[in-house]
């Protein structure tokens, strides 16, 4: 059983397709990229998938079941954590207060036992300096780690990250591919966005591209990267 | 650096804050025995105080915390007196239980009017707020029994002939009229600790930091699995039955109602929410320092009539330009002192020495 499944999933702002017909799966524990151009619909994906958007139309299961009418929080605690690509942090509260919220809800843990976990993930995503600092006062590539940490926190099956390594130095983004690999490696599904290309294919089983809302591909990351599609796609965006 | 073998805690109380709950201890305890060697218009005052603080502290939950701004409370004030009246006056119940059935009935009342206004969004919904607040006060005007539009009293007997009065007026040796006004300080002394007891207990639960979350970021709440839908409706009720417990207090003091000063917008809603901002929104301190502001800028305006509102409305202006977070805002901000921390600070507590930087506190 998958544990993501779309079927014919479609949405529209006015008259703009942004999800078109959208249909794959993704067996558990795998690890799948999504490249685009901007504006191909990926973050418009991701909620739909979470619930942060409902969709006009086809379905969406979750570890076999039908998730398509559930509100975003519901389908937080059946195990989908997502990042946002615009950090949306908790403003007045410190980086620890934000992970202990998704602990709490999210992993549905009481606060004495989330507060070590969260110590942990502080720790793993380079934030432990920052842990009693006000969210607000982060730097942008902080917000970013806060976003991955918090969605860490609500200790998910499926993991949905939207175009975390941008803006990275080279040694800090073989830093994030090593945290992701963790993470990967302890048996969480990841679904990544990323037009970070050299962060994303040493991660990724599969790659999937997107374009104008509809999936032009899906496959091995080498060949979907060489195919003619995506070649034309990406024709004078460097890659 | 972070110590791996460490174990980790969260902590919430400061120094401050707990000297601070010593001298609070003190203060109610000075505050009980109060009648004893204040008068009657001070016990007046005092009990002005106290339930307009309740009143503040109720909607500084919902507005500061649940985001809810609603300028119908009003609608809960005047639903509790009514429904203390019905039960004094009409049934035959000793105040206090009216007191009680009355916010029973103020939170009932949530159940059908939230259905309302939670379907609306921002300006929509504080507006459908005092939609609410009008149509429950034109109902209860047509309550015969209980005046109609120009309102009644309570019955002469009903505090008087009412075994704890009669039992204040034997341990301080003071007449029955004077012996009601210490029963309903007391009462609200009590209603004030308790509410504010309550609110900063639920505060630092774990509904409260989801509360904390929702205030800051409903999109990443919801994202993160926070049910910002139901703590908002277990706000709006709790506070509507706090705030029609008040409410009925007010009116077992005052012991004459009508419909205008019951559900009156500018005494029950504008004035408390002049005191949350002037003192400081969000915060538990916040209402206290404006509630004791409000209290002195009455006393020394009120000769000038339609002049006071206008100095009032003046004030908050300023407050609002200058101090967004209110006069307490501007002295937490300046040194850092909190009475009613809620703050989670992550702290190493295991066996291994302490590194500075684990001590946590207001850094960067
Ligand atoms: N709430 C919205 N209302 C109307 N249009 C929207 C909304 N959100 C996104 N869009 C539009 O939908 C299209 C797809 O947006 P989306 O954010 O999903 O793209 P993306 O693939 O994530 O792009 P990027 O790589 O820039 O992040 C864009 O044209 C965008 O302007
Ligand atoms: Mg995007």
């Amino acid at each position: 059983m998958p544990i993501l499944a779309l079927d014919n999933v479609s949405k529209k702002f006015g008259a703009l397709a942004v999800a078109d017909r959208i249909s794959f799966e993704v067996p558990q524990g795998q690890a799948l990229g999504i490249i685009g151009p901007n504006g191909a619909g990926k973050s418009t994906l991701f909620n739909l998938v979470t619930g942060n958007l409902a969709v006009d139309a086809g379905s969406i299961a979750f570890a076999g079941q039908d998730v398509t009418r559930l509100r975003a929080m519901r389908r937080c605690a059946m195990g989908i954590g997502r990042t946002f690509q615009i950090p949306q942090p908790f403003g007045k509260l410190t980086v620890f207060e934000n992970l202990l919220v998704a602990a709490a809800f999210g992993a549905n843990e009481q606060e004495a036992d989330a507060t070590e976990r969260c110590a942990a993930i502080l720790e793993e995503t380079g934030l432990a300096r920052q842990a009693n600092r006000v969210a607000g006062s982060l730097s942008l590539l902080e917000r970013k780690r806060l976003e991955l940490a918090r969605a860490l926190a609500t200790d998910p099956k499926l993991l949905l990250l939207d175009e975390i390594a941008g803006g990275l130095t080279e040694g800090e983004c073989g830093q994030l591919v090593e945290t992701i690999r963790a993470i990967h490696a302890r048996g969480v599904t990841v679904i990544w966005i990323e037009h970070v290309l050299h962060a994303l294919t040493p991660v990724v089983d599969r790659l999937l591209v997107l374009h104008f809302g509809r999936v032009i591909g899906i496959g091995d990351p080498r060949e979907m990267m060489e195919s003619e599609a995506v070649r034309e796609i990406y024709l004078g965006i460097e890659i | 650096m972070v110590d791996r073998t460490a174990f980790w805690k969260a902590e919430t109380r400061t120094r401050a804050s707990s000297l601070f709950l010593g001298a609070a201890l003190v203060l109610v305890a000075v505050a009980i025995a109060a009648p004893a060697f204040v008068g009657r218009g001070a016990l007046r005052d005092l009990f002005f105080i106290l339930t307009m603080l309740v009143l503040a502290q109720s909607w500084n939950l919902l507005a500061g915390y649940a985001g809810l701004v609603s300028v119908g409370q009003q609608a809960f004030v005047g639903f509790g007196a009514y429904a203390m009246f019905a039960a004094v006056s009409l049934w035959g119940v000793d105040p206090i239980s009216a007191i009680v059935l009355a916010g029973v009935a103020a939170g009932l009342l949530a159940l059908p009017t939230g259905f309302f206004v939670f379907r609306l969004q921002g300006a929509y919904f504080a507006i459908g707020t005092w939609v609410v607040a009008e149509v429950v006060r034109l109902s209860l005007a047509q309550w015969k029994a209980l005046g109609g539009g120009t309102g009644t009293s309570l019955p002469a007997g009903a505090t008087r002939d009412f075994a704890p009065v009669a039992w204040i007026q034997g341990l301080f040796g003071v007449r029955p009229a004077h012996a009601v006004d210490i029963l309903t300080y007391w009462l609200a002394l009590a209603l004030a600790v308790a509410a504010i007891a309550f609110i900063y207990r639920f505060l630092l639960t774990r509904q409260g930091l989801g509360l904390a979350a929702i205030r800051d970021n409903e999109l990443a709440a919801g994202a993160l699995g926070v049910d910002a839908r139901r703590l908002k409706w277990a706000v709006y009720v709790a506070t509507a039955f706090i705030t029609g417990l008040t409410g009925a207090l007010i009116y077992v003091q005052t012991a004459r109602i009508s419909p205008d000063a019951a559900f009156s917008v500018v005494d029950w809603t504008a004035y408390v929410i002049f005191i949350v901002v002037i003192g400081g929104i969000g915060t538990i301190e916040g209402p206290i320092v404006g509630v004791i502001l409000f209290f002195l800028l009455q006393n020394g305006l009120s000769q000038y009539g339609s002049w006071y509102l206008l100095v009032l409305g003046l004030i908050a202006i300023l407050v609002m330009l200058f101090a967004p977070r209110g006069l307490w805002g501007l002295f937490a901000d300046r040194t850092g002192i909190q009475l009613f921390p809620v703050r989670r600070t992550l702290r190493q507590a295991g066996p291994k020495p302490q590194t500075s930087d684990s001590r946590g506190g207001p850094h960067g």
